[in-house]
């Protein structure tokens, strides 16, 4: 980190105090310093320094004690909204957009996912039509996160049904307050309502608002899923951070429950979690250099695997304990984590991992043939055009 | 914390690679390395010349006033992927890494230079199973300002020309001995590319080197390391055994197509790239833990918990998916499979690294 950057973070904190200053205030005064993405361009949040320093400047303001935003509810507006954005988005989207996204007082979701189109997202079919100078959409989405708290959304659909389903698609960024945007939660194992249907009817998007060009949908919704990838899997975690941070502090506080068969799982778990921390590590090493390619795949596989193991093992340490549950009732949350409520929230809860941002077996597909150039499946559906295909 | 170990690779280490896989792929083809292990020369000795004298890789974080490179563990680290993934039948490990750590240790300025150069091969005269954290070894007593006893399954030490003895003294102090007139003699072996023997002191003269805590950190020392850097071979081997076998899934057809293209087959390769992508991690910060001399006794212990399994499914999946052929005598799956179930028993089996962690990181029972 050069003396200029320092300088920056050390003034910023003089002049709006971590500790008083109102948490969307701190981050705006950090937006307009340059020092929220600091690979970013100047004035949309960064000062084009390279990427490799942004966990330095992270460290530092968090040595500040300085704030940082929710993941659970900002998740998807910082790891994916923004990234996409910023490549793809016009200048004035990016002015727009950027800085309330940062602060935390605009909430984003994603939707990708329809009934018909999860794994083979390329499927949707969403419609968009152009009229004037807007387009006017009508679709369903669904198992949208966080659809009830957001105020923008992502949005693939499909605007040339006639092609083959790849080449037809554009990417929008749309208001989920619009007229025509109804959001209906969506009950979970976990009892709760996380994600929700989205039904598009007449939702009017001016054309300023799409990203990329029309047709290239899919192309930026791969920015978006790249960067997910990295999002869920790809943290820099101190050791014991996450999952296995939780199931050894209940190894620590129940000694009464250890048995020899019991401890040598929970080892084998910390081992590979503290392996897979490094390989987050690593990969967010190699990220401070470029973008994220397709080796993020392999974090967020892991850490499903990972997750589902360690909240499996914690219910059986548990023994009867675990055949409890904090609550059942039905729920909106505002601010979703995944460490919260009970091991069997935990253990439910986990179970997602392995479906959300690209299941476990979508993952392998693209490791085995983007990474290791294994052939493709046999397809059938590459040249047909989206109307055509057999659903 | 290991969050500051750079885990990837310098420019210099890479370059370092290339010149070691260049190397090896001309003279230590995997014909000839099968063929040796059937001869009674099992240590490639014009291929360990090459690497002293040509590279000058035997040295590497010996200082440079002892005539060593001067450079760090994480060089010997990148060393030994070069040679796990050729699996190099030459002492490197028990020379450059064992020796070579107990002599740094106790600040020995003898024999460190002719292993630096290459021209001494040394080892370290322990079994190659015992585990970092254990008992000082009493294999061998000291009597009479003579060693007597016999070490089993000593690594690299046919090749040696100097074994450095761990050894009890008649008042129980440990001791370490350099000696040249041991009695050594050679095991059929699991992995004939790296074979063991059987070293037998009869009222052997040695050269006393360290003695009491000296003697007992060198030793710990050059276990512990060992442990940490021996993942970087295992890394080698399981990166063999991934390439080779993305490379024979698409290249073999039945079915009328390649059986790469079988998801069943895909799925069970990108696992393995998963798994071979976090042996790297892994080895990283155990080379990055003893170069830096920060967590290693946690770094140690984790490279051989998560190694020893992981490079044995990489060698385990290797031979299956080539299906028939990686069953041969003739298809070299067998040495890196031989290898790696080795090298997974070797400075102790996995289950011993995680009990180590329990105590490290307070998991005991
Ligand atoms: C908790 C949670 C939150 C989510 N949040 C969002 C969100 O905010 N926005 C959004 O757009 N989406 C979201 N999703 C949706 C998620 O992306 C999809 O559920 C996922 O992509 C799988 O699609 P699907 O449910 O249609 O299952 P399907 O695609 O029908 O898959 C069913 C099974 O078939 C397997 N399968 C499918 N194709 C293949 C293949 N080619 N090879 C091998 N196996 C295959 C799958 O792996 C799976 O096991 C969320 C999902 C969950 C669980």
């Amino acid at each position: 980190m050069d003396a200029e950057l320092t300088r920056a973070i050390s003034g910023l904190l003089t002049a709006h105090d971590p500790a008083t200053t109102p948490v969307a205030d701190f981050l705006g005064a950090r937006f307009d310093a340059g020092l929220a993405w600091v690979h970013f361009p100047e004035g949309l949040g960064g000062r084009s320094a390279p990427r490799a320093v942004q966990q330095e400047v992270n460290d530092a303001f968090a040595a500040a004690g300085a704030p940082t935003l929710d993941s659970g509810r900002h998740g998807i507006g910082l790891g994916m909204a923004a990234p996409t954005l910023l490549a793809h988005g016009s200048d004035e989207v990016r002015r727009r957009f950027l800085r309330p996204l940062w602060t935390g007082e605009e909430v984003w979701c994603q939707l990708f996912s329809e009934p018909g189109a999860g794994s083979d997202l390329a499927a949707l079919g969403t419609r968009a039509v152009r009229e004037g100078e807007d387009w006017i959409v009508d679709g369903q989405k669904v198992w949208t996160s966080l659809a009830h708290e957001a105020d923008w959304a992502i949005l693939v659909t499909r605007t040339d049904p006639d092609v083959p389903k790849h080449r037809g698609m554009t990417y929008f960024v749309c208001d989920r307050h619009a007229p025509g945007v109804e959001v209906r939660p969506l009950r979970q194992a976990t009892g709760e309502a996380e994600f929700n249907e989205v039904f598009l009817t007449g939702v009017r998007i001016p054309d300023a608002h799409r990203l990329g060009a029309v047709g290239d949908g899919w192309r930026v919704a791969q920015t978006t899923l790249m960067n997910e990838r990295v999002a869920i899997g790809g943290h820099a975690e101190p050791r014991e951070g996450g999952m296995i941070g939780v199931l050894a502090r209940t190894w620590r506080e129940h000694p009464e429950l250890h048995t020899p068969a019991q401890q040598d799982a929970l080892l084998r778990l910390w081992v590979d979690a503290e392996a897979a921390r490094l390989t987050s590590e690593r990969l967010r090493q190699q990220l401070a250099a470029g973008q994220p390619g397709p080796e993020g795949s392999a974090a967020k596989l892991a850490f499903a695997r990972l997750n589902q193991q360690i909240s499996g093992l914690e219910l059986d340490l548990l023994g009867a304990e675990g055949l409890e549950y904090h609550d059942w009732s039905f729920r909106r949350p505002a601010h979703p984590s995944m460490l919260d409520g009970s091991p069997g929230y935990r253990y439910l809860r986990a179970k997602g991992n392995s479906i959300e941002g690209g299941t476990s077996e979508i993952l392998r597909n693209i490791i085995a043939e983007r990474v290791l150039g294994l052939p493709q499946e046999i397809r059938v559906d590459k040249d047909v055009a989206w109307k055509d295909l057999p659903r | 914390m290991s969050g500051d170990t750079d885990l990837g690779y310098s420019e210099v280490e890479e370059e370092l690679r290339a010149n070691v896989r260049a190397l090896l792929a001309d003279r230590a083809p995997a014909q000839a390395t099968l063929a040796r292990t059937e001869t009674e020369q099992t240590t490639d000795l014009a291929l360990w010349r090459a690497l002293a004298g040509e590279l000058g890789v035997t040295g590497l974080p010996v200082p440079e006033e002892l005539g060593g490179a001067g450079a760090s563990w994480r060089e010997v680290a990148v060393v030994l992927e070069e040679l796990g993934r050729a699996v190099a039948p030459v002492p490197y490990f028990g020379s450059c890494v064992l020796a070579t750590a107990a002599l740094l240790t106790i600040g020995e300025r003898k024999i460190l230079p002719q292993l630096a150069s290459g021209e001494a091969i040394g080892t370290l005269a322990v079994p190659f199973a015992k585990p970092p954290a254990g008992a000082f070894p009493t294999d061998v007593r000291v009597s009479g300002g003579l060693l007597s006893g016999t070490v089993r399954h000593v690594a690299d030490a046919l090749a040696a020309d100097v074994l450095l003895v761990p050894a009890v003294a008649e008042d129980g102090t440990p001791e370490l001995y350099a000696v040249t007139g041991a009695y050594v003699e050679p095991m059929v072996s699991l992995d004939m590319t790296r074979q063991l023997a059987v070293v037998t002191l009869e009222e052997v003269e040695g050269v006393l080197l360290a003695s009491g805590s000296n003697a007992a950190a060198a030793v710990g020392a050059a276990l512990e390391w060992g442990a940490a850097l021996l993942a970087s071979e295992q890394l080698g081997v399981a990166e063999w055994a991934l390439t080779t076998t993305v490379a024979y899934a698409k290249e073999r057809h039945q079915f009328g197509r390649p059986i790469g293209s079988f998801q069943a087959v895909k799925h069970r390769l990108a696992d393995l790239w998963v798994l071979v992508t976090q042996l790297r991690a892994v080895a990283r910060a155990g080379a990055g833990a003893v170069t830096r001399g920060v967590d290693v006794p946690l770094c140690s212990a984790l490279a051989q918990a998560f190694a020893s399994g992981a490079a044995v499914t990489a060698a385990e999946e290797a031979v299956q998916l080539h299906g028939g052929i990686g069953f041969t005598w003739e298809h070299p799956a067998h040495l890196y499979l031989k290898r790696a179930k080795s090298a997974s028993l070797a400075l102790g089996t996995a289950d011993r690294h995680r009990a180590r962690i329990a105590e490290l990181v307070d998991l005991e029972v």
